[in-house]
């Protein structure tokens, strides 16, 4: 075995290395420097950025040997001891961390920076981190990071204010921009993903994949496979002992399949092995023949009478019929008669694409089995409960025999909500006895896991002349995909979401959710209105034109308002800030235009040489909470100790949104405790009670409610526990910064819990938050306990040689009941906003005839530091009166209407309405140069 | 992951590099930065995986960019990085030092190479189209059993269709570039349009050298991908400018000829003929005027 002598952070090493080897994985692996991550593989990404002699290179395609002799510098070597370098701490008070997957590299990449130009511009910053993906920030505080560090050299204890949109006045915690819990931790590298982990005598894992799209298996020869040297076990469907079916909602999708495949990515057998690379030898030794069935590829031909089947027979409780996995109806007056009576009708046909949520961490399960025979088995995932439910399902043990224990998440948006390989995982463990860690590949994570659904829609809206929209008849046709997984409600979501956020007096919806051979397609970030917010805010707009109408004014008319009724039935009795919304970004977008030279009244679009630009507007609102009748429950569980700090304990996940740092200011705030006092421990199915799937924009809201409740609760407590201590009774005691305070005099909280244990009482507390009942859809009422809002409007440039577009600047105003942490919410805002406008102008998963032609990074285009735009953020905060604080759900709201926004501002700049998403610079051009 | 070898040799030498080559006998293959090999798809599974690798990126002699009898001189060790930095190609090869600065991003340049980038033969090349334009040559080592030296060969003799090196790389190695720099009433220039989706190869670019005489061109050079399997030179649209006047409309009507010696087609996920048809005149323009205004200066 070579060596490799090299220096990293400073210290000269020497380890043996494969000749194969890449730089990255002898860092993590023999070195276990696990603070620089591997997000692809291919170069693409950058977040692996290691500086080899002062100069950043992806490390997970250099050449371990070719580091012979130089000097590396890992995100390890950065701070000096309990010093954080000025970068990571303006990473840290910037708000420039949330999931932390991929801050290593962008701190990297802007260290050498930073040693190239010591006081760099924006230009300089986009062209330095061109290549270092971040999926959830947007880039804008990763750039205010970089800049002020710049400025910070050579002062010794820097601390950086990050711009931030107004909000109402603090309390003591609630309503300030505090870092997060974990922010020091993920700037300097300790932070431990899945991967991070190491098991003594840990094996891996990997999965033989279908390969193609629908097939009858004939038969599954693994002889080749079991003969290879290292490899410890290789299982079939006939290795699971329980059900072999798991699924969130409908239990349709094969842990291992048996008679059939449905789609590329379907599972056919496991391996483990003593290495990562047996593993996969051996998988690609596992011999399956296959009768290849016909594959149907689109929503509307497998509604056809003759389509193939996905599911010859319907999954146990469905309403599946044939292959349309549920038809989702919302009717509201007559709309036939009142489209006939309305003076204008607008009709259109729109398509979406398929997405994909690009988290920078690639899926990885570990499962250690205890020697008293439980499953213990880390995962990053956003629903711990339900993991640990289809895990024993599969396992055909009780739930109690699994624990689920989460480790940091690498970013998930909704793809990291069904299972991926924890029940694979504990299949392998049980068969070998060691721990086995199934770490997918970027290519196998692009293949197998759910997507945003490609959904069509065909639109005819009606409106009378003064602008009132009068009727909205709407079908849409979502691809499900293989299986189920969250189609049902994300398609019910697009449905009931479909008529927008506006007071229309009839509507008819048809939605059909549907099967099909593609790749499954699931829950992602604005669950489905992010698809029917781009067809209705494209038809408004071509309304308005139609009208004669100012854009902004036909939505403001019709906007839901107190009072009003949606589609479903519901009356909004309170919190509705939607024009709220639309009056701060048309104050912004009049200076904006005014600034140009123009006015609102007249066209929003100019030329300047080869360029067209223009300004687009669009709305959105997005329910909080699931909504439609289901028990929306969350449990917290607080303790306090001697040392005066606190703990906050939920199976809620932590996915780069900023949950720990919610929860904390608000035990904080009802305890009276520090913020820096008091820990989240979070996702562990042993020692956290559930907080319910992290989902629908919900966590803020519903766990942040039960951390509240259960801090009072606590508080009330301890306050009759200092209440004696102070000669008082409890009402009089005030807690704040660590004390128990009262006129006669004070005692600190961590003396009020000794006392309370020396007296036997219990200083630790679990309380379940309910949230407000809803009701199914279809039978009036509340449908959804609370509602988010948002405007925004979008300044584009279209190249009139070219076709290529390029977003300039976006204005949001997004109403969120209560900033409960103003720095947190920025990030939600404008990782959102960016998220989105890659949604309309880069992102398409290709998939032909069930094949996916995205199966890598290269291959998918999401927003780079050099796309983010401008963003001008205001924070409309029009409290729910149920909300922790007033606050509502943040976390998909601003995601929803940038693409709509972008697309109405091409037909502004250049007159071309876009109808299918991604934008095609190509079809733009070809279209306008017809015209002329 | 790993790259699937046993052996990776970083040779200080081009004789060690040719030892080695020999030694391995057909079954090692050289390589740059590797940033185009490790993210093939084909390099993992195919038959002909070779056992070892030859880094030549650390060879004494053939890691920097400088000026030699006339030349600028490009070794295969020197990044695209250090080709975007030098003042040499700044000024006399301005096309390379724009196309170099957009191959991949930052991290991948520090890496990367020119002379990987010409091994690898794809047609639309950002710093291969670029040297084609500039009348590039390459060195190439190792050449046979009979002539072993070191041989300089136009850059076009390099390609035999996409994907595919007249230099095999088992046995060859692309040592160095060179180019005679623009001198006064010369200049060069390179443009290239991207898609967002789909794959991460342009969907055209275009490279040009031009040399003025007084308000005319005297000759131009022109180099485009993807219009043919290999990287092409426009010649009859070369020239047809040589002698016509430095303005757009020369540029304008000699569009209509690079269109009818360029062979377009829709290639999936990237570009339609019909859209390529379009921004190859924008590319002509964009990438001439951008060079007779650096050779007026």
């Amino acid at each position: 075995m070579p060596i490799l002598t090299f220096i990293v952070n400073g210290t000269a090493r020497e380890v043996d290395v494969l000749a194969s080897d890449f730089l990255a994985s002898v860092l993590r692996e023999r070195l276990g420097l696990t603070g620089t991550k591997i997000g692809c593989n291919e170069a693409e990404c950058g977040i692996c950025t290691v500086l080899v002699d002062g100069v950043p290179v992806n490390s997970c395609i250099y050449p371990a040997l070719k580091a012979a002799g130089r000097a590396i510098t890992t995100i390890e070597g950065l701070a000096e001891g309990e010093r954080l370098h000025p970068l990571q701490q303006a990473f840290v008070d910037h708000g420039a961390v949330q999931c932390g997957f991929c801050t290593p590299g962008l701190i990297m990449t802007g260290k050498a920076l930073l040693e190239q130009k010591a006081e760099p511009s924006d230009d300089d910053i986009k062209h330095a981190l061109k290549d270092t993906y971040c999926r959830c920030t947007g880039y804008i505080s990763v750039i205010n990071a970089i800049k002020d560090a710049a400025r910070s050299k050579g002062t010794s204890e820097p601390h950086f204010t990050p711009n931030l949109p107004r909000t109402v006045a603090p309390l003591n915690y609630v309503g300030r921009p505090l870092p997060r819990p974990d922010a020091v931790a993920k700037v300097t590298g300790a932070a431990k993903y899945t991967d991070d982990y190491v098991f003594e005598g840990m094996l891996y894992g990997a999965t033989k994949r279908a390969g193609v799209p629908h097939a009858r298996i004939l038969s599954i020869d693994t002889s080749r496979a079991r003969a290879l040297p290292g490899v410890r076990a290789v299982l079939t469907h006939a290795d699971v002992p329980g059900r072999n079916l798991h699924g969130l909602v409908i239990h349709d999708w094969p842990v291992l399949c048996h008679d059939k495949v449905r789609y590329v990515g379907d599972a056919v057998a496991l391996v483990a092995a003593d290495t990562q690379a047996i593993a996969h030898a051996a998988a690609d030794l596992i011999d399956v023949t296959y009768e290849l069935l016909p594959v149907v590829d689109n929503p509307v031909d497998a509604l056809l009478p003759g389509a193939p089947l996905v599911h010859e027979t319907p999954p146990a409780g469905s309403y599946v019929h044939g292959n349309e996995l549920k038809h989702i109806f919302v009717n509201k007056g007559d709309v036939d008669a009142a489209l006939q009576a309305s003076d204008i009708v607008v009709t259109g046909e729109y398509q979406t694409a398929t997405t994909e949520h690009a988290f920078l961490e690639p899926e990885c399960s570990i499962g250690p089995i205890t020697p008293d025979g439980r499953f213990e088995i880390t995962v990053g995932s956003q629903i711990p409960y339900a993991d640990r439910q289809q895990v024993a399902a599969a396992l055909g043990i009780e739930e109690k025999q699994i624990r689920i224990k989460g480790a940091l998440v690498g970013g998930g948006f909704g793809g990291k909500e069904d299972i991926a390989a924890q029940i694979h995982v504990a299949l392998l463990a049980q068969a070998t006895g060691h721990p086995v860690k199934i770490l997918y590949r970027r290519d196998e994570s692009l293949v197998f896991h759910p997507k945003r659904h490609a959904v069509k829609f065909t639109l005819s809206v009606g409106a009378m002349k003064d602008g009132r929209l009068n009727a909205m008849k709407i079908e849409l046709w979502g691809d499900a995909g293989a299986y189920a997984s969250l189609s049902d409600k994300v398609m019910t979501r697009a449905a009931t979401h479909a008529s927008g956020p506006y007071d229309v007096p009839h509507v008819k919806i048809d939605c059909h959710a549907v099967y099909t051979n593609n790749v499954p397609t699931g829950a992602f970030r604005g669950f489905g209105v992010t698809q029917s917010a781009f067809a209705i805010e494209s038809a408004l707009d071509e309304m308005a034109r139609k009208l004669k109408m100012d854009p902004i004014r036909l939505r403001e008319i019709n906007a839901l308002k107190i009072g009003s009724t949606t589609n479903t039935g519901a009356e909004i009795r309170e919190a509705a800030g939607l024009i709220k919304c639309i009056d701060a970004v048309r104050g912004e977008f009049e200076r904006d235009l005014a600034a140009a030279g123009l006015t609102s009244a007249g066209p929003r679009a100019w030329r300047e040489g080869n360029k067209a630009y223009g300004w687009g507007f669009a709305c959105a609102y997005k329910n909080t909470g699931l909504g439609g009748g289901a028990a929306d429950r969350s449990e917290v569980e607080v303790e306090a100790y001697e040392d005066g700090t606190a703990e906050v304990r939920t199976s809620a996940a932590e996915i780069g949104q900023g949950l720990p740092g919610v929860l904390a200011a608000i035990a904080a705030e009802e305890l009276g405790i520090p913020f820096k006092n008091v820990r989240v421990l979070l996702s562990d199915t042993d020692l956290t009670p559930d907080g319910g799937p992290t989902t629908a924009s919900r966590q803020t809201y519903v766990t942040g409610n039960a951390a509240r409740l259960s801090s009072i609760k606590l508080r009330e407590k301890l306050a009759e526990v200092a209440a004696e201590m102070l000669d008082v009774t409890p009402r009089d005691v005030r807690f704040e910064n660590g004390m128990a305070r009262n006129h006669n005099g004070q005692v600190s909280i961590g003396d009020v819990v000794t006392q309370a244990k020396r007296e036997g009482r219990s200083t630790r507390l679990s309380n379940a938050y309910l949230a407000p009942e809803t009701k199914p859809l279809g039978t009036g009422g509340d449908m959804h306990f609370a509602f988010s809002y948002a405007a925004q409007a979008a300044l584009v440039e279209v190249n009139l040689d070219t076709g290529e577009v390029a977003c300039k600047k976006i204005i949001s105003a997004t109403d969120v009941g209560r900033a409960i942490n103003p720095l947190a919410l920025q990030g939600q805002v404008e990782g959102g906003i960016v998220m989105c406008m890659g949604n309309a102008l880069t992102e398409e998963y290709i998939i032909e005839k069930g094949v996916p032609f995205t199966n890598k990074f290269a291959r998918y285009k999401m927003p780079s530091i050099k796309h983010t735009p401008e963003i001008a953020s205001f924070i409309i905060e029009d409290p729910a009166a149920d909300g922790p604080y007033g606050a509502k759900g943040v976390g998909e709201i601003s995601s929803i209407p940038t693409t709509p926004a972008i697309t109405n501002a091409i037909f502004e700049a250049c007159g071309v309405r876009v109808t299918r998403l991604p934008v095609d610079q190509d079809l733009l051009l070809l279209t306008m140069k017809a015209r002329n | 992951m790993t790259t699937g070898i046993n052996h990776y040799h970083l040779p200080a030498t081009l004789n060690d590099a040719l030892a080695l080559l020999a030694k391995h006998n057909g079954a090692a293959r050289v390589i740059g930065g590797g940033t185009d090999y490790f993210v093939d798809d084909a390099r993992e599974s195919g038959p002909d995986r070779p056992e070892a690798l030859v880094d030549v990126t650390r060879m004494a002699g053939w890691q920097d960019v400088r000026s030699e009898d006339g030349f600028i001189v490009i070794g295969c060790g020197a990044t695209h990085a250090q080709i975007v930095a030098s003042p040499l190609v700044r000024v006399g090869g301005t096309a390379l030092m724009e196309s170099c600065g957009l191959i991949g991003g930052p991290q991948v340049r520090n890496v990367g190479t020119l002379m990987g980038n010409i091994a690898h033969a794809l047609p639309a090349a950002d710093g291969t189209l670029a040297l084609l334009a500039l009348g590039g040559e390459i060195a190439v080592a190792g050449g046979t059993a009979e002539a072993p030296g070191l041989v300089w060969m136009p850059l076009a003799l390099a390609f035999r269709g996409p994907g595919k090196s007249a230099i095999d790389s088992a046995r060859q190695i692309i040592v160095a570039a060179r180019f005679v720099p623009t001198g006064p009433n010369e200049g060069s220039a390179f443009a290239r349009i991207m898609r967002p989706q789909g794959v991460a190869l342009p969907i055209a670019g275009l490279a040009c050298r031009v040399t003025l005489r007084g308000d005319e061109i005297a000759s131009a050079a022109i180099a485009v991908g993807p219009v043919a399997p290999t990287p092409f030179r426009a010649a009859q649209t070369e020239a047809f400018l040589a002698g016509k006047p430095a303005t757009s409309e020369s540029i304008e009507t000699a569009s209509a000829i690079l269109l009818s010696e360029s062979k377009l087609r829709t290639s999936p996920h990237r570009a339609t003929a019909e859209y390529r048809r379009e921004v190859l005149p924008v590319l002509l323009r964009e990438a001439m005027l951008n060079a007779i205004a650096r050779a007026a200066v």
